[in-house]
């Protein structure tokens, strides 16, 4: 096996267990806030793996920055839209969760 | 070695993942039309969209899954999350004309419940019958087709065979979608007097996000009809990403210019199907079928026709989204 195949391969699993790690959060967390919080982060960071080891095995640069146009743009879009949903469910009077 | 054991495992990973796709469709599709709440049903909609693409790209049509997720999942998603805001503010708003709808629709519930349940049987049965007749007697092998496609390519002006038979081989195909899509705003802007939902300022975050993203979106769709004529892209799908740019627009409160809402509107909605009919109609004066491009000439015309036709589906599409007529001929 390549270098770069095995690196690929850590960076996947990597990025999985960050999805994963997201949609527990999703599944377990109490509201809606919390919620947010565990599924834009983790999701940000497993793309951005996926992205990367992705990117090792592109064939081309402009493959490279597509990739990355992709996270960019994903980055861009889900903190913007978590912050939407967020103020809407505050401005519909959803309380945050204490213990 | 390595390779003969590598080879049976891939092929289980794919198809344990076709068969949790597979059902995950139909569990999403099945929730989205048993939900009793309408927002999650339009939720779990847009959720059997995106996967709907992912199953266009496992059947290797990334055209159909390009289409599927921008306007199946994304517009789609748009529309139908309008249509709810603007029915939570109808069922608020009590006028008389709502009041009389309200009756209608209460007397068309209980014809339904009584005799029209089993006639929509009947004809349900119909349809799902004539769907498993359409597909047992489906051949098996299209070959033949691809050979025509692949034979005849070179001819075309293009070199992705999709964009060959949309635009050139099946281009009356793409005209009548073109005209349904056209037929469809028409209806929704003949419906008048649908209340307006009390529409809240956009902050800061939904501002900063649309300046961003909308000059990418307009490259994106560029992008799209460019590189139709080789790879997946096309017309639709270009279409549908300048529309999704049309209704990030509308929902950071900028509308159209009140100079360029009567007749220029129009003018962009019908362009693309003004330019395709009279390409079409040209040929036959020149002394060739309806829709017979010149094979010296055609990569241009479909050029042509698919950015007049990009703008248009763009256009309409944000001005679904924009519910009923802009209103132009308020002070007469």
């Amino acid at each position: 096996m390549l270098l770069s195949e095995f690196f690929t391969v850590i960076l996947l699993l990597a990025g999985a267990f960050f999805f994963l790690a997201g949609t527990v959060g999703l599944l377990r967390f109490p509201d809606v806030y919390t919620r947010l919080h565990a599924l834009t982060k983790a999701d940000n960071v497993g793309l951005g793996l996926m992205v990367l080891g992705l990117a090792l095995q592109a064939e081309s640069w402009a493959m490279t920055g597509k990739l990355i146009l992709i996270w960019l743009c994903v980055l861009l879009s889900s903190a913007s839209v978590a912050h939407l949903i967020a103020n809407a469910a505050r401005k519909k009077g959803i309380e945050p969760w204490k213990q | 070695m390595e390779a003969m054991t590598s080879l049976p495992l891939m092929t289980l990973m794919q198809l344990l993942f076709d068969t949790l796709l597979g059902f995950a469709l139909l569990w999403l599709g099945w929730r989205a039309l048993a939900s009793p709440d309408l927002f999650q049903a339009i939720v779990l909609f847009i959720a059997f969209g995106l996967l709907m693409a992912i199953v266009w790209v496992r059947l290797d049509a990334p055209d159909v899954a390009l289409a599927e997720a921008a306007i199946g999942a994304g517009l789609t998603g748009a529309l139908l999350l309008t249509t709810l805001a603007r029915l939570e503010a109808k069922n608020r708003s009590k006028s008389a004309l709502e009041k009389k709808h309200k009756v209608w629709l209460m007397t068309e519930n209980v014809k339904l419940k009584t005799a029209s349940f089993l006639w929509l049987m009947v004809i349900l049965m119909l349809l799902v019958s004539g769907l498993v007749y359409a597909v047992l007697t489906l051949q098996e092998q299209t070959f033949e087709l691809q050979m025509l496609v692949s034979k005849n390519l070179e001819s075309s002006g293009v070199s992705n065979p999709v964009t060959a038979v949309l635009l050139n081989f099946r281009g009356y195909d793409t005209l009548l979608e073109m005209s349904v899509l056209l037929l469809a705003l028409l209806g929704v802007w003949s419906f008048g007097g649908i209340p307006k939902p009390h529409e809240s300022l956009p902050g800061p975050v939904l501002n900063m996000l649309s300046r961003l993203l909308i000059p990418l979106l307009i490259i994106v769709a560029g992008y799209f009809l460019w590189v139709g004529s080789d790879a997946p892209g096309g017309a639709f799908q270009g279409g549908s990403v300048l529309g999704a740019a049309g209704v990030l627009l509308l929902l950071v409160g900028w509308r159209l210019c009140i100079r360029f809402v009567g007749l220029p509107l129009r003018i962009i909605l019908v362009f693309g199907l003004g330019v395709f009919v009279s390409a079409a109609v040209v040929l036959i004066f020149l002394g060739r079928q309806f829709m017979e491009y010149p094979p010296s000439v055609a990569g241009a015309l479909i050029l042509l026709i698919e950015a007049a036709a990009t703008l248009s589906i763009g256009i309409t599409l944000a001005a679904l989204f924009l519910v009923g007529r802009p209103e132009f001929r308020r002070h007469k």
